[in-house]
């Protein structure tokens, strides 16, 4: 069974401050969907409202089409796993996977043949003896989701599981939690601050900042067609000037900054006039070595760093106080060491979006 | 002998000799020597001051058989009397520790999930400042407060609910009461300790898993704060069944407590040596009581001492 989450209008305060602002979300049936947003945004908060821990001050969750209000975490269709998974160290890992079932009053024999079935699911099979203090931290997050899982619930809230699991380990448990999602079928509402994570795993992306949906779409629309300037510095790397909107039309915007007359695409998501405060964005892997295109502008190379498959370029833009990155395929040309040099770089109109002016993620 | 070399290295060997020294001395002169005391009086001979030490003074084990048999020259074949006390103490300690766990858990609970800020604070605060009075102060307060012409009397008939005055005393309620809350921090804060140390998301994890309250502490609470619970019930325990300022000031006229039986050894009857076997006799049963139910309970000695 899955359900889809329709959260409508929703309002959380505390006291005066308010976390959540008039968040309106619908999550399909079956959906791998992310909220992401810099810590402190509002995450968990919007989470333990779906769960059923706080009810939130105005607004309405539904899930599968039911209004959740008054109803508890323990009669709702979901299963959280908590940011720092929480499992019982008191019980041994097959206990702590069927508490859901022995909270429903299945027979132990059951439970146990359940309980191995799911450590087959998550690959740990002949585990459900040990402590959960004997596992490593990849094969506790594993038993987390088991547990939550075994409670058969139409929706599986994940409040950033990985957070606690080293780099290597993160990669594969994303490859890992998809898979699952995948087999069991249901609503899966992950929450991460790591754009990585959520560009990877999700169908749908809900960027949030400081109580406030920002923008819902696929990774892709995302991170090519951003709707504000916090998404566009948020998720993945930009590089921006600021400026005055001087000529404007549905597919162009051109901009005077400091540092020269910079064209980009006009956001599809915005509106923009004549005159308006604006930001152009582009990527770093956009910006070439090369005065041939759309825009161009001088700079000096302050370093670069050598990542293997990629050279990152650090420049300081001339007139205007500020860095820019560029990064460049290492295709082996690039060997010499430019630090210091004063270069030409450019840009194609394309690659580069103009959105109003707005606030920017900390860097 | 490593740990007392890394205790040398760390405290320097001028502090390391003094902790050592007056640890040492503590627990010789103050623990053991004492005790050691008291098992060689209740082995000896009944004698007066004078004669201690000289021949009269003889082992034997006459005031260990006194407890089950008494005295040669009564009739009784048993000491039903001695050993009727002792029984009733142990039993009513047992029941004291029970509703202190009963009263303690729940507020321990509170206290460190529930009550939040300056109210939780306060509510520590009230708990502990009574136990700034005097023990017997304490007792003495209780008396006024069951007394025929007490303050719960006068309520009670006041509303009408009593036609006259009940006797709290005569009938063990005050003694049972004053017992009850004489030890009670002793079993709150060892649990509030272990209660307060659980990650809340435990809970939150079980609720979330549909689980009711109930289950929860049965089975995530309760086996996290068994530790707490145990080291408390076993002060209760151990104190209540030593306790001798309430049971004397609260006890009703036929009421007796082993305790009394113990000091009476010592002052009225002047009679050092039974009062010597039967203290420990009082002490040999409450360790091998406790060691008991821990075993069954499956507590381990060191986690209580966390
Ligand atoms: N019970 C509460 N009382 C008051 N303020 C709260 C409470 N819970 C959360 N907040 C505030 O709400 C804001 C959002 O908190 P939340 O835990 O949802 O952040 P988050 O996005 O999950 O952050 P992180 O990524 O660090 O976990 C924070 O500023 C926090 O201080
Ligand atoms: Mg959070």
């Amino acid at each position: 069974m899955s359900a889809d989450v329709e959260l409508k209008n929703v309002w959380v305060r505390f006291g005066d401050f308010v976390a959540a602002r008039d968040v309106d979300l619908h999550i399909g049936e079956g959906e791998f969907f992310t909220i992401l947003g810099p810590s402190g945004c509002g995450k968990t908060t919007l989470l333990r409202a779906v769960s059923g821990f706080l009810e939130p001050s105005d607004g309405q969750v539904l899930i599968g089409g039911r209004d959740m209000a008054g109803i508890g975490p323990n009669r709702r269709p979901t299963a959280l796993i908590f940011q720092n998974l929480a499992l019982f160290p008191l019980m041994s890992v097959w206990e702590n996977i069927t508490f859901a079932l022995e909270v429903r009053g299945v027979n132990r024999a059951d439970r146990r043949k359940r309980a191995t079935e799911l450590l087959e699911l998550i690959a740990l099979p002949d585990q459900g003896d040990k402590m959960v203090g004997e596992l490593s931290g990849g094969q506790r997050q594993r038993v987390a989701i088991a547990r939550a899982l075994a409670a058969e619930p139409d929706v599986l809230l994940l409040d950033e599981p990985l957070s606690a699991l080293d780099l290597k380990l993160r990669q594969h448990m994303r490859s890992e939690l998809r898979a699952i999602q995948q087999r069991v079928g249901i609503t899966f509402i992950y929450i991460t601050h790591d754009q990585g994570e959520a560009l990877t795993m999700s169908d749908h992306i809900a960027v949030m900042r400081e109580g406030v949906i920002e923008q819902v779409s696929d990774g892709t629309t995302l991170y090519d067609d951003p709707g504000s300037s916090f998404v566009a510095s948020f998720v993945g790397e930009n590089n921006y000037f600021r400026g005055t909107v001087v000529d404007t039309d549905v597919s162009y915007t051109t901009l005077d900054t400091p540092s020269g007359r910079f064209r980009g695409r006009t956001s599809k998501n915005q509106s923009l006039r004549k005159g308006d405060d604006a930001f152009v964005f582009i990527r770093p892997e956009s910006i070439k070595f090369d005065s041939g295109l759309d825009n161009s502008l001088q700079a000096r190379v302050r370093n670069q760093e050598f990542e293997g498959n990629f050279w990152q370029v650090f420049l300081d833009v001339e007139g205007e106080n500020k860095g820019l990155k560029l990064s460049t395929v290492n295709d082996g040309r690039h060997h010499e060491n430019i630090s210091g040099d004063t270069v030409s770089v450019g840009f194609n109109a394309d690659l580069a979006v103009v959105l109003p002016a707005g606030p920017l993620a900390a860097e | 002998m490593n740990w007392l070399r890394t205790f040398f290295r760390r405290n320097g060997t001028p502090l390391a000799i003094f902790l050592l020294c007056s640890v040492l001395f503590w627990m010789f002169m103050m623990i053991i020597l004492p005790q050691l005391f008291m098992v060689d009086f209740s082995l000896r001979a009944n004698v007066p001051p004078p004669q201690w030490g000289t021949d009269t003074h003889s082992y034997t084990l006459e005031h260990y058989k006194y407890i089950v048999y008494g005295s040669s020259t009564s009739t009784d074949q048993f000491n039903t009397l001695d050993m009727g006390v002792f029984l009733r103490t142990l039993v009513a300690a047992i029941f004291v520790t029970l509703i202190d766990l009963i009263l303690c858990y729940p507020i321990a609970y509170y206290l460190a999930h529930v009550a939040r800020g300056g109210w939780g604070r306060l509510m520590v605060l009230s708990l502990i400042v009574p136990f700034w009075i005097n023990e017997i102060l304490r007792a003495f307060s209780f008396k006024v407060l069951f007394g025929t012409t007490g303050i719960i009397n006068n309520f009670l008939v006041g509303i009408g609910f009593l036609d006259q005055p009940y006797d709290f005393i005569r009938n063990d309620i005050a003694l049972w009461a004053g017992l009850t809350y004489a030890y009670i921090l002793l079993m709150i804060f060892p649990i509030y300790n272990s209660v307060e140390s659980l990650d809340r998301n435990q809970i939150d994890a079980a609720r979330d898993l549909g689980s009711p309250w109930w289950r929860i502490h049965w089975r995530v609470v309760i086996p996290h704060a068994k530790p707490g619970i145990s080291s408390g019930c076993t002060m209760v325990f151990m104190l209540t069944a030593g306790a001798l300022a309430a049971p004397s000031i609260l006890g009703g006229p036929s009421s007796l407590w082993f305790t009394q039986i113990i000091y009476q050894g010592f002052n009225q009857a002047s009679n050092w040596a039974r009062g010597s076997a039967y203290a420990i006799i009082l002490l040999l049963t409450c360790i091998v009581f406790v060691l008991v139910v821990m075993k069954v309970f499956k507590v381990r000695l060191g986690e209580i001492a966390r």
